[in-house]
């Protein structure tokens, strides 16, 4: 695959990231590491071999439906970056 | 030349399981900001979700009642997107095998009978609440991981009539399945409509999708809102864009919100977090076999064994609060039909009166099966019979003690009413001999008189019948 400079504008745009120059340069150059490195799965013969989604043969991994005491709100606040009161705080997001 | 409109939905129901999704946090409407969140829900790095066995079952149980395929094997995906409603910065949802697929639903509208397909159903997680202010804006995770399914239909609607005609039935098979209290104003069932309009058989135009439809007729209104910006556009020589648009039911118009992204923008992959779900036949006939009687098997059934008209078992099964109190009154008076004549009249003017919602209803079904009682044995008159029932209704009394505190018995006593009938034609010599000279009227006058001397508590038959007698039996015949 082609990395050019409107697909690094678009990760950039889709991960709220804001590179320089220097780090696009970087960054086309990893990415075309990393795909071809990936393309060489694209060799491999899947043909009798059924999709997956997990590693593990495991399925059905529930739980009961049982409710569990909430963590304290202080201190899930406390790892927040930004809190007001009871809530969290985000820059304004709406304008 | 005409236009056709397309529509098809997105309804969202928060299950109402006891904990949330992948959590044990109470998934219970409301309570203080942040206060049922743990490091699952909250996003916290290294936290790892584990499944709510009954969302499953409960999800299973609405694609088995709209006909779905309950897929033998499901999982989960993450859906990619920044906003801080879900702090992991992803949603999981279900993207490439949801539970359940391709199922259908009847319904009735504009006097048509129409099937209304449904594509599929999914899980995800809900999002939390986001509260806007001149400082920023703030966050309540509470509802963050509250299970929810998502149910997508064809595009099959044609009318805002169509779509609420779905809504309705859809929410009266969620209601009796249990699995979702489908309270709009708590946001518990949530839709989104998507509208485009084309000319009769040119191809689909650009659809635009409108959320905040906080009720049914919001939703019929929104729809015929939509479908005239459209075609008014489009015969001015504008152009639909596709985005989603925010519906004010008060102005009566919708906004637009956000160009809609695409699909890839949202980088779903398989949640390596979550195993895949199986169901196997046996789980599935295990759930299909629990599924409770549904509002339109209740109505056939009521039609059949009852012998109620089809109004009476429309309004009857229009709730399963409703259904539930008839069928308790019904069993306890065994006065079926005396049962859903009280409950489509009586209760539900009182309902109408006092704005009570079915999910509010608490009037008690023991005393309603003695009202019945009183009246389907001739015990108390019409008026007594309305007294007795707003008195039940209103301040929970108990009939048979009211009933004859307040004097309310049929005076069935023959003496009584013999008596009171001859005092009403000896005082009104003139009515008696109008109705001897042919004139009808009087008798029901006559009868009147008997009845105010009976302080209104006569059998109005017995007082007929007695009158009749009385009068045939004058001289001057």
């Amino acid at each position: 695959m082609r990395i050019d400079g409107a697909l690094i504008a678009y990760l950039e745009d889709l991960s709220c990231l804001t590179l320089s120059e220097e780090e696009k340069t970087r960054l086309t150059g990893d990415l075309e590491k990393i795909l071809g490195n990936m393309a060489r799965l694209d060799g491999l013969d899947t043909e009798n071999i059924p999709e997956r989604s997990h590693p593990f043969d495991h399925v059905n991994a529930f739980r009961e439906d049982e409710v569990r005491p909430s963590l304290d709100r202080a201190l899930i606040l406390k790892n927040a970056p930004g809190s007001g009161g009871e809530m969290f705080a985000a820059p304004k997001t709406v304008q | 030349m005409t236009w056709e409109t397309v529509i098809g939905l997105e309804v969202h129901a928060e299950l109402s399981t006891k904990s949330k999704i992948f959590c044990g946090c109470s998934g219970e409407f409301g309570g203080e900001p942040n206060s049922r969140v743990c490091p699952v829900c909250a996003g916290f790095p290294g936290a790892l979700p584990k499944l709510n066995r009954a969302v499953v079952e409960y999800a299973a149980r609405v694609g088995l009642a709209l006909g779905c395929t309950v897929a033998p094997r499901c999982k989960f995906d993450r859906k990619n997107y920044f906003y801080p409603d879900l702090p992991k910065a992803y949603q999981v949802s279900q993207l490439y095998l949801p539970i359940c697929q391709g199922g259908r639903l009847e319904i009735e509208a504009d006097g048509q009978k129409k099937s209304i397909g449904i594509r599929e159903i999914h899980m995800e997680e809900d999002a939390g609440k986001l509260v806007h202010d001149a400082d920023g804006t703030f966050m309540d995770f509470n509802r963050c991981g509250v299970p929810l399914i998502e149910i997508v239909t064809l595009p099959d609607f044609r009318s805002g009539g169509e779509v609420m005609a779905f809504l309705e039935r859809l929410r009266e098979i969620l209601l009796y399945l249990g699995v979702c209290d489908c309270k709009m104003q708590e946001g518990s069932l949530r839709v989104d409509v998507n509208l485009s309009v084309c000319r009769p058989g040119e191809g689909l135009g650009v659809r635009t999708e409108m959320k905040n439809l906080n009720s049914f007729k919001a939703a019929g209104r929104a729809v015929e809102y939509e479908r005239r910006r459209q075609i008014e556009l489009l015969e001015s020589g504008g152009a639909v864009v596709q985005e989603t648009r925010r519906w004010d039911d008060d102005a009566g118009e919708s906004f637009g919100m956000r160009s809609k992204e695409n699909a890839q923008d949202y980088r779903y992959f398989p949640e390596p977090d979550l195993l895949p779900v199986e169901l196997d036949e046996a789980r599935l006939a295990g759930i299909r076999q629990s599924l409770p009687e549904l509002a339109h098997q209740k109505r056939a059934r009521y039609r059949r064994d009852y012998a109620l008209s089809e109004a009476e078992a429309a309004v009857l099964t229009g709730h399963k609060r409703i259904s539930d109190l008839f069928e308790s009154v019904a069993r306890l008076s065994g006065e079926p039909a005396e049962a859903a004549r009280l409950i489509t009249g009586e209760i539900m003017r009182l309902m109408n009166l006092t704005d009570t919602q079915p999910e509010n209803l608490s009037v008690d079904a023991g005393k309603l099966s003695a009202l019945v009682a009183f009246v389907s044995s001739g015990k108390i008159n019409r008026g007594a019979y309305k007294e007795t029932a707003e008195a039940v209704f209103l301040r929970g009394v108990d009939p048979e003690t009211y009933i004859a505190e307040k004097g309310l018995l049929m005076l069935t006593d023959g003496g009584a009413v013999a008596e009171a009938v001859k005092a009403a034609v000896e005082d009104n010599p003139d009515a008696a001999r109008d109705y001897l000279a042919g004139k009808d009227k009087a008798f029901g006058f006559l009868v009147g008189q008997a009845m105010k001397k009976l302080g209104g508590n006569g059998s109005p038959d017995m007082v007929r019948e007695h009158l009749r007698k009385c009068l045939t039996n004058t001289p001057n015949r």
